[in-house]
């Protein structure tokens, strides 16, 4: 009698335990939600589509996201023609044309820099590579969305490399034993047979690592100058949404409406990591490589 | 014979690929090592810091790390390990069970800043714990509760079945055979899980930013309702807000170098974990 009931309440509160998660993220939605509410009320959601982000001025203040979502696209962007080559092209060659000693010594090594804290790449960044691109492409200042793009890309790699690694080492035996059965180079198996069936898992992989970009905080806002312009030049200074919530949140006051402008930036961007994710789970599943 | 050669310039382009990221790699740990090691003292360890953070060491720094650490792997564990006994041993198929595996993927893809502006909204303003310990304990437990989950999961599951029948069919209840048969073979890889989860939250910036971490607080704290100081963000305050960032390099290099030794520190004790339990456990 007694561990029947002990049996139950332990069942209850593992069950508990385990939904926490899903209160957590109600948690976080409710929490966003309702400071960038108060902000789509007064003074209004049409605010946040100027093209301005001027927070806090003497004249008029201006809370346009646009600076901020352009800045965060480009780095993104710039972040991901890095990635993807780097990434993709380690992830085969650590899969398929690596000896396994090889390999045995690379994985680890790679998932030493997943390991690195991103505030310690930005200050690399900042002592190393910030320098590096000023005077590699004769420029007023080193902090730029390009260099900004380099370090991210530091930080997706891992990620792409782990993940797209799994999707090819799934590609089952049979496919390349029967691609090397009929004549094809070990060469023509890998490009022909193993990476396009692997290819859904490297998309997701890309997709993983793009919203670990899009989320990075503090080595972006350490080396992009933080300037809130909207441009398409990887040479110019630019602000991305997380380094604005960063830099501007310790001096905000609490309820005022920069402060819920900035939540207002917190839901775009957790929107868009939260679909980015989705999407790669959905990938993954769909092709069993999760 | 042109085939041939096409094929062997792209076999060493992405071996090239591959290199060039292991020497960045490379490169950033020695250019830490170098720097920092001579800025490494006793007094830089044990002292606290004077002049804003120009002179003195970083004691409260690495203590306020330490303590988050401890705080959040006192709630994120407990909580992690729970979550995914019941997921691997009680969960059916359903509903339910696939909003928890949502959730935890969701919360796994958040951006760490927005766990900043959660632990804001819900631990120092609603709750009104203020900028405190605590506060950044439960953001940091947060954010790292997908990891301890995941991997203590990954953990259970690698328990070969029989030993719960064998266990089941002697009339052992089930938490019974999950608390004698399953658990002691799965808490080292749970362990292991859960030492990743540490560096992560040893090694974050922006939730503490927002939730515990003070500029400048060379006393140690006192309570859980305290500020105090932590290694990433005094890195970054010493590197891009202090009013004489050249003269501070030492300063900024041995805090890095600090950080870096605890966290892959840390990473490498996860990964020699892994290494023994894989060649103990051979079912």
């Amino acid at each position: 009698m007694k561990t029947a009931w002990q049996e139950k309440a332990v069942k209850l509160t593992l069950f508990a335990a385990a939904s926490t998660s899903i209160l957590i993220v109600l948690g976080i939605f409710t929490f966003l939600g309702k400071e960038a509410g108060h902000f789509a009320v007064t003074p209004g959601i049409e605010k946040l589509l100027s093209g301005r982000w001027v927070p806090v001025s003497f004249q008029e203040e201006s809370f346009g996201l646009l600076p901020l979502i352009t800045g965060s696209l480009l780095v993104t962007v710039l972040a991901m023609v890095l990635t993807i080559p780097f990434g993709v092209g380690a992830s085969v060659y650590i899969s398929e044309l690596a000896r396994p000693l090889e390999r045995e010594i690379l994985k680890p090594f790679i998932e030493i820099l997943a390991g690195i804290p991103s505030v310690v790449i930005g200050f690399f960044g900042l002592v190393v590579l910030a320098p590096l691109v000023k005077g590699a492409f004769g420029l007023p200042t080193g902090f730029t969305a390009l260099t900004g793009a380099a370090l991210l890309a530091l930080m997706a790699i891992p990620t792409v490399i782990s993940i797209s690694e799994d999707a090819i080492r799934s590609v089952p035996e049979s496919y390349k034993a029967a691609s090397l059965a009929l004549g094809a180079s070990r060469m023509q198996t890998m490009w022909r047979v193993t990476v396009p069936a692997a290819l859904p898992g490297i998309v997701a992989a890309v997709m993983l690592g793009t919203g670990r970009v899009i989320g990075e905080t503090m080595a972006v806002m350490m080396v992009t100058g933080n300037a809130a312009v909207i441009t398409g030049s990887p040479f110019k200074s630019v602000r991305t949404m997380t380094a604005t919530i960063a830099a501007e949140m310790g001096e905000v006051p609490f309820g005022s409406e920069h402060y819920r402008a900035l939540f207002c930036v917190g839901i775009v961007l957790l929107l868009a990591t939260f679909g980015l994710n989705i999407i790669a789970q959905k990938v993954l599943k769909k092709y069993r490589m999760g | 014979m042109r085939k041939a050669r096409t094929q062997q310039a792209i076999c060493w382009l992405m071996r090239a690929a591959t290199y060039s990221i292991v020497l960045v790699i490379a490169s950033i740990i020695f250019k830490i090592v170098w720097n920092g090691l001579p800025a490494i003292s006793w007094e830089f360890l044990t002292a606290r810091p004077r002049l804003s953070g120009s002179e003195g060491g970083i004691l409260p720094a690495i203590v306020g790390t330490l303590v988050l650490v401890v705080g959040t792997i006192a709630v994120a564990l407990p909580l992690g390990m729970c979550s995914a006994i019941y997921l691997s041993e009680y969960a059916k198929q359903g509903k339910f069970t696939r909003a928890i595996r949502l959730a935890i993927l969701t919360l796994a893809g958040v951006p760490s800043i927005v766990f900043g502006l959660f632990g804001l909204g819900l631990f120092v303003i609603f709750l009104r714990f203020g900028a405190s310990i605590i506060a950044g304990c439960l953001t940091l437990a947060c954010m790292i509760l997908p990891i301890i989950i995941v991997s203590s999961e990954e953990a259970l599951r690698a328990v070969p079945q029989s030993l719960r029948e064998g266990s089941l069919a002697l009339g052992a209840t089930k938490w019974q055979t999950i608390r004698k048969n399953v658990l002691p073979y799965s808490i080292p890889g749970m362990l292991t899980g859960s030492i990743l989860g540490i560096g992560r939250a040893a090694g974050e910036t922006a939730p503490i930013l927002l939730t515990v971490a003070a500029f400048y607080l060379p006393r140690l704290p006192k309570s859980i309702f305290d500020q105090v100081m932590a290694l990433p963000y005094h890195l970054y305050i010493l590197a891009t807000q202090h009013p004489d960032v050249e003269k501070v390099r030492p300063m900024q290099y041995g805090t890095a170098l600090v950080l870096l030794t605890l966290v892959l520190g840390v990473n490498l004790a996860a990964i020699l974990l892994r290494i023994r339990i894989r060649r103990r456990q051979k079912w």
